[in-house]
């Protein structure tokens, strides 16, 4: 082993491939769908589930067999990149649009829980669908309306019916990431999924809680609600009613019975710790799109950043523009290294969740300080500026808030548990 | 390929380094701060760890090939111990590690094997100057070319061991741009002030005004020989390692504060365990790992003549230097009233934090 920082070559091809799709699919349209929530860019869908499927990349998901393995000779072992190359491609994607990022079919949160938590027979079941011929969808349902940051205190309930062995399951989700599009059966879409939450013995508190998939179209679920929100209006936030939907009994992700302790629990927290920096990475993407075209601007009105200065020596937006630079640069680098721990299958919860802290934050006051800096261009709808702004913000909110990881920052580094801090 | 950790080998010298940083540096700290000396047996056995000397080739006088990678992890180890010893035992690099980088090869086999061979000597280099805008880029010491030799006029300020020093290398303005000059102890109108510069930290650190008044060197002893050398490249070495002693003293602050703070009791509970604490203690962790990051990378930029590693290195410092103030000032906020008496060692780090936006030059690796 040794330091080093160079990207590797696959990524930085992706990377280009991606740029382009960012610049055309994305960016083009938009200011588009901002202004018609709820429409769905059926193209960018489309394209998107072709493209990937041309280049093998079936998910977003990183693959559990390492590439190259050609039936052949052993190739010369090559440290794995999965979550790194995933990462760069979701900054990517998001430098263009958050929006559209978070509906690019495949699994999303829902086959990262399967992922994460599921057993081979059920990966194989559930994930194969992500390559077929129509864009599939997935989705991942934790939080209610009286449960939020506080997972454990989710209502939904899940009891096994003996006679038919079937799990019954009642209650509310909101807050649906493409919800929609994976419960609902769009015919140009395929049959998706939603991983739903729910607890098999709410007398064990955490350690009852399980996750299930439930197939589209299911009986008893409905997609009640769209919001409408600030920004990332492309995608679409779904509420989704259980009453008394059925599943198969082998739907449930992780053991089926209760034991004294926290494994159910520890599922969504492992979760996490994979799609955190992902979400860091997204966050990133916007702040960087927000970064380069206050640069552009600038450019285009001849101020020039003077590298090298003295703090003393710099005029405000040099200092601004820098320190927005710091952030970005070592942001990113937070975020590498918590998937270069992933690949490396090093246990990174804190480093993961740093990296969700830094982004939160960096997205947020890059693409505040963009807005300001460039006064009414800023705030004029007639530039994606015054939207990104209005998209980064979700960083720092959904998979668990700029609080919630600053709570697991601290818990990892004072070896605390959850009842020791609060 | 991306990859965040250290060779064996890298290991195995932050380690000792690291061992020295706290069973001989940290201890020695607070007394030296207020003594204002650094008992030179100390400073001895640091240099013993032989930094500079593995990375300086055979040919010189070392053992081993400069890498600002490790050189970058080895300062953030030391300055963990205690800042002013850790600038103390490295002060020779000062004037070797420009030689080594940049200098003719007269230069490097004249000034290196004596540098490195034998005991800590004090050899040195001046670059800062009294004045608010100070830049290095913009210096107000001159050098002009006449007959073949170089006059040198100026002041130079902060400039640590000048009283003793065997050699300096003299940092000024040649034609637009800055030059280092090789200037020999006891060379006519060179004058070292009396008294030591009396800062708000860094007092164990001896540093002293040099004023230059139309000293003359040889053409020869400008760094890099006849037609000089990439002052960038210098500079960005002094930036990495003031950005990664910064993220040392950070790194100190942060954990005494955390295991204080693990320790205290208020309202019945561990301060620890109040949300306003766990938050900061939370901030200050993720903003040094960060800085950390970034000075690697400017670090491994410039093993690899990156073409931004000097942009890197100067975003690294800036960045640093930042979050140097913001950690060092939640460490003494950490512990309140206490942290603001000298028994605990938080408010050297505070007054150390606040120094390292003005500090490059201190430091190089
Ligand atoms: C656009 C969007 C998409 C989303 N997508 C999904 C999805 O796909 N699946 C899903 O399950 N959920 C999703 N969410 C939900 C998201 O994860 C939650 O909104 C988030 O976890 C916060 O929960 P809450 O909104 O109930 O806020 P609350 O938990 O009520 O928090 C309110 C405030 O209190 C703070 N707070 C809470 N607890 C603590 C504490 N212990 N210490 C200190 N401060 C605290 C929070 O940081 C926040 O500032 C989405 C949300 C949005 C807005």
């Amino acid at each position: 082993m040794t330091i080093e920082f160079e990207s590797p070559k696959p990524i930085v091809q992706t990377q280009f491939v991606l740029k382009t799709v960012a610049e055309e699919m994305m960016r083009s349209k938009s200011r588009y769908f901002d202004e018609h929530e709820h429409e769905i860019p059926w193209d960018y869908i489309e394209f998107m589930h072709t493209a990937m499927k041309s280049m093998g990349v079936g998910s977003l998901a990183p693959k559990e067999k390492s590439n190259g393995g050609n039936g052949g000779e052993p190739k010369e072992k090559r440290p794995p990149i999965a979550y790194q190359s995933l990462a760069a491609q979701i900054e990517m994607l998001s430098w263009g649009d958050v929006g559209f990022y978070l509906i690019t079919p495949g699994g999303g949160l829902g086959a990262a829980a399967v992922q994460a938590a599921g057993t081979s027979e059920q990966k194989a079941k559930f994930l194969a669908r992500f390559t077929e011929d129509k864009p599939t969808f997935a989705a991942m349902c934790m939080t209610e309306a009286g449960a939020g940051s506080d997972t454990s205190a989710i209502r939904a309930r899940a009891v096994l019916d003996e006679k038919t062995n079937e799990w019954v399951i009642n209650g509310e989700k909101i807050f649906v990431t493409a919800g929609d599009k994976a419960f609902t059966e769009y015919e140009k879409f395929g049959g998706g999924f939603i991983v739903v939450w729910a607890s098999i013995d709410p007398s064990a508190g955490r350690a009852g809680m399980r996750a299930f998939v439930v197939e589209s179209g299911t009986k008893g679920v409905t997609v009640s609600k769209l919001e409408h929100k600030l920004g990332i209006r492309a995608s679409d936030t779904a509420t989704i009613s259980l009453v008394d939907a059925r599943v198969p009994y082998d739907h449930i992700l992780g053991s089926p019975t209760v034991e004294k302790t926290t494994t159910g629990f520890k599922g969504a927290m492992a979760t996490f710790d994979a799609t955190r920096p992902l979400v860091a990475a997204s966050g990133l993407g916007v702040a960087r799109a927000a970064l380069e075209f206050l640069k552009e601007k600038l450019d285009e009105n001849g101020v020039e950043i003077r590298y090298g200065l003295p703090r003393q020596k710099l005029s405000n937006i040099e200092r601004e523009f820098i320190d927005m630079e710091i952030m970005l640069k070592s942001a990113w680098l937070m975020v590498i290294k918590a998937v270069w721990m992933a690949d490396n299958k090093k246990p990174n919860a804190l480093e993961s969740s740093m990296s969700k802290v830094r982004a939160g934050d960096v997205g947020t006051k890059i693409t505040q300080k963009a807005v300001e800096i460039l006064g009414p261009l800023g705030y004029s709808r007639e530039f994606l500026l015054e939207k990104w702004f209005r998209d980064a913000k979700i960083t720092d909110i959904y998979e668990g808030t700029g609080q919630i990881n600053r709570l697991v920052v601290a818990r990892q580094i004072l070896g605390y548990s959850g009842s020791e801090l609060r | 390929m991306y990859s965040f950790e250290p060779s064996e080998e890298q290991q195995m010298l932050v380690d000792a380094v690291g061992k020295y940083a706290i069973n001989d540096l940290r201890p020695a700290a607070h007394e030296a701060e207020e003594s204002r000396e650094f008992p030179r047996k100390l400073v001895s056995k640091g240099w013993e760890l032989g930094l500079l000397q593995a990375s300086t080739p055979e040919a010189y006088g070392g053992f081993g090939e400069r890498s600002a990678v490790t050189c970058a992890l080895a300062v953030e180890e030391m300055a963990f111990g205690d800042l002013a010893g850790a600038l103390a035992v490295m002060t020779p690099s000062l004037f070797a590690t420009p030689i080594l980088l940049t200098g003719s090869e007269e230069q490097k086999q004249e000034y290196l094997p004596r540098v490195i061979e034998g005991d800590w000597a004090p050899y040195t280099a001046a670059l800062i100057e009294y004045r608010f805008d100070f830049d290095p880029n913009a210096l107000k010491t001159t050098a002009k070319a006449s007959a073949g030799d170089y006059i040198l006029d100026g002041e130079k300020a902060f400039v640590p061991f000048a009283k003793d020093a065997e050699a300096m290398i003299v940092y000024a303005d040649l034609d637009g741009i800055t030059q280092g000059f090789i200037v020999p102890k006891n060379s006519a109108g060179l004058t070292i002030s009396n008294e030591r510069e009396n800062l708000m930290g860094l007092n164990a650190l001896p540093m002293y005004r040099v004023k230059l008044d139309t000293v003359k060197v040889p053409a020869s002893n400008r760094l890099g020989g006849a037609s000089g050398h990439n002052f960038e490249l210098v500079l960005a070495s002094m930036r990495i390692a003031s950005a990664s002693a910064a993220v040392g003293v950070a790194k100190a602050s942060f954990e005494y504060a955390k295991n204080y703070a693990k320790e205290r009791e208020a309202f019945g509970v561990k301060i620890a365990q109040k949300q306003a604490i766990a938050f900061m203690l939370a901030e200050m962790a993720t903003e040094i790992e960060a800085m950390r990051l970034l000075t690697w990378e400017a670090a491994w930029k410039l093993d690899n003549q990156k073409d931004d590693a000097a942009t890197e290195a100067y975003l690294a410092f800036t960045g640093a230097a930042d979050m140097a103030m913001m950690v060092t000032d939640r460490g003494v906020q950490i512990l309140g009233g206490h942290g603001y008496i000298r028994e605990h060692p938080v408010e050297l780090f505070m007054r150390n934090g606040r120094g390292f936006a003005m500090l490059v030059g201190l430091a190089i690796v």
